[in-house]
């Protein structure tokens, strides 16, 4: 294929990643989206083999890595697309560090002089130190997302002096690489060692319930990396979607901290709350709440006439959306009416909710964002909240307080309360709850998920 | 005129219109499918693919090549996984609409 037809054909492929997320705007169109980004890829793909001869061993790593991509994502529960995602975003780093080190061994099969140019030398730089953080800092996000480490924040003194220092050293091997005659490959090496060593610095302070930032912000990162490449292969195509998948990241990153009401440079440094918490804090007094079983719960629930249900990470640790889902029909067919307040940061990450009650067939006129039935709080019988503590703690609206300003759902206004939780510990916050010790308020304890089977078994 | 401009002008025209474009596109995405707008920039980010491909191109046998190849099959593992994940959650996004029709 000439050279024309090529940059062509990378153009039309760029249109369709652009029309894949436009279709995301609404469920209706959204599926037909996902198949625009796969046309896309498809033409993208078909066209550069075009222009590359190894065909057996580049057919044979698309059928390998496009295998063990199509198990994984037929496997993979609904309850851990969070680990998937931040899994995911650590291949795009790490092959964008490959990819920029065999750029900078043989510039000519891509394409470049022999000796690389002073432009291609930073554009690589680039493309390997920011593809090197994601892969670190994602493999540190899927950790801590999968329990497979603490989830809570790791610090020690001087840590924002140290990555400082990293950085600073990082960026001097850079300089090195860049002003060096002929391939500098001890610069090189030094200075992606150092990335990698500083994504997972960077990532190891920040504590669980903050995941939704990061998860957003490594995906950002990663369509960041891939532009870096677009950049020093001067590749377009590479650039565009690049830059769609970066400012769709930074726009959820930005989303995710208005919605916690956090700076985001202050989530990113990390050191915030301790996941479980300490229990109910400490002052002195013991405070009185009101405790009941599971059939208390379902009696009450069974005599009102609406129910608001707040969802939060506690139902996906329970994996409790199919039985959510048997106790909202249970209610609708009493002739309550049910619907679901989803919270913004509800979860590890941006949508995670809606997810969950998707895959449990929800209908989604019943899930309705924080806007929407905020102001229906205050004429709702009963507010069932499932693991969730801080996106309806009312301390949010007490000046002083260290979550004051965060938008919280309202569930304090209705007119009974009613919260599964699995102890009295504080939350993410650390902070005690008032909305636990109200007189309205009735607290049932245990697994959510057996919390709401008994419920059903009750109605 | 044009033609003598350096390609890294170009590529950041490009950059910058491209980023223009990311940002209306993702504000009009609905919050509800957040987690599946996730899941498809991943399998777009998986564009890399397209370097790797030609990091593994060359037919003569050097560490180059077998770098790319390992790099092809991880964003292989980005695009495969990525879209077909993203199928999967937006069909259960589906069954709701029928029933809400029904």
């Amino acid at each position: 294929m000439s050279a024309n037809l090529v940059a062509f054909a990378y153009l039309v492929a760029s249109v369709f990643f652009i029309l894949a997320l436009k279709g995301l705007s609404s469920p209706l169109t959204s599926r037909r989206g996902n198949l625009f980004g796969m046309v896309g890829m498809t033409i993208a793909v078909i066209t550069t083999l075009t222009v590359t001869k190894n065909w057996a061993l580049i057919l044979g790593c698309i059928a390998v890595g496009g295998g063990i991509g199509a198990v994984v994502a037929r496997r993979v529960e609904m309850t851990a697309m969070p680990e998937l995602v931040a899994f995911m975003h650590s291949l795009v780093g790490l092959a964008a560090v490959f990819i920029a080190i065999a750029a900078v061994n043989n510039p000519v099969s891509f394409g470049l002089p022999a000796i690389l140019p002073m432009g291609s030398k930073l554009e690589l730089f680039l493309g390997t130190f920011i593809g090197a953080m994601t892969w670190s800092g994602s493999v540190i996000a899927f950790l801590k997302l999968s329990g497979r480490m603490s989830g809570a924040p790791i610090t020690f003194s001087g840590q924002h002096t140290v990555n400082l220092i990293l950085a600073l050293i990082m960026f001097g091997c850079g300089l090195w690489f860049f002003f060096s005659e002929a391939t500098n490959w001890t610069a090189f090496a030094s200075m992606a060692v150092i990335a990698f060593v500083l994504g997972f610095l960077i990532i190891i302070p920040i504590g669980g319930a903050d995941m939704p930032v990061v998860i957003s912000m490594l995906n950002s990162y990663s369509g960041w990396a891939a532009a870096g490449i677009g950049f020093s292969l001067g590749n377009p195509m590479l650039i565009i979607a690049g830059s769609l998948v970066g400012s769709s990241g930074a726009i959820l990153s930005y989303i995710m901290c208005k919605a916690m009401n956090r700076p985001f440079l202050s989530v990113i440094l990390g050191g915030f709350g301790s996941e479980g918490g300490t229990a109910a804090a400490d002052d002195g007094i013991q405070r009185t709440y009101r405790s009941g079983s599971a059939d208390d719960a379902a009696f009450l629930l069974g005599n009102a006439d609406s129910v608001i249900i707040v969802p939060g990470y506690g139902l996906a640790v329970a994996r409790a959306q199919h039985s959510v889902k048997e106790l909202a029909e249970k209610l609708h067919a009493k002739g309550v009416n049910v619907r679901f307040a989803i919270h913004p940061v509800a979860g590890r990450m941006p949508g995670h909710m809606n997810v969950l009650l998707a895959e449990a067939e929800i209908p989604y006129e019943q899930v309705l964002e924080m806007d929407e039935i905020n102001s229906d709080f205050s004429n709702t019988d009963v507010v069932l909240v499932l693991g969730a503590n801080d996106v309806v703690n009312p301390a949010a609206n007490v000046p002083g307080s260290p979550i004051y300003g965060m938008p919280i759902l309202d569930a304090y206004k209705a007119r009974t309360v009613m919260v599964v939780k699995r102890s009295m510990a504080a939350g993410y916050a650390g902070l005690d709850n008032d909305l636990f010790y109200m007189d309205k308020t009735m607290m049932v304890f245990g697994d959510a998920k057996k919390v709401i089977e008994g419920m059903v078994k009750a109605l | 005129m044009i033609g003598e401009v350096d390609p890294t002008i170009i590529n950041l025209t490009v950059f910058v219109l491209a980023v223009f474009v990311g940002y209306h596109v993702v504000w009009n995405v609905t919050p509800a499918l957040h987690t599946p707008l996730m899941s498809v920039t991943n399998a777009i980010s998986g564009i890399i693919l397209v370097g790797a491909m030609l990091a593994a191109g060359p037919l003569e046998s050097d560490w180059g090549v077998w770098l790319g190849a390992v790099a092809v099959t991880l964003a292989s593992i980005n695009v495969f996984g990525g879209f077909l994940v993203t199928q999967r959650m937006l069909e259960m996004f589906r069954k709701k609409d029928k029933k809400g029709s029904a």
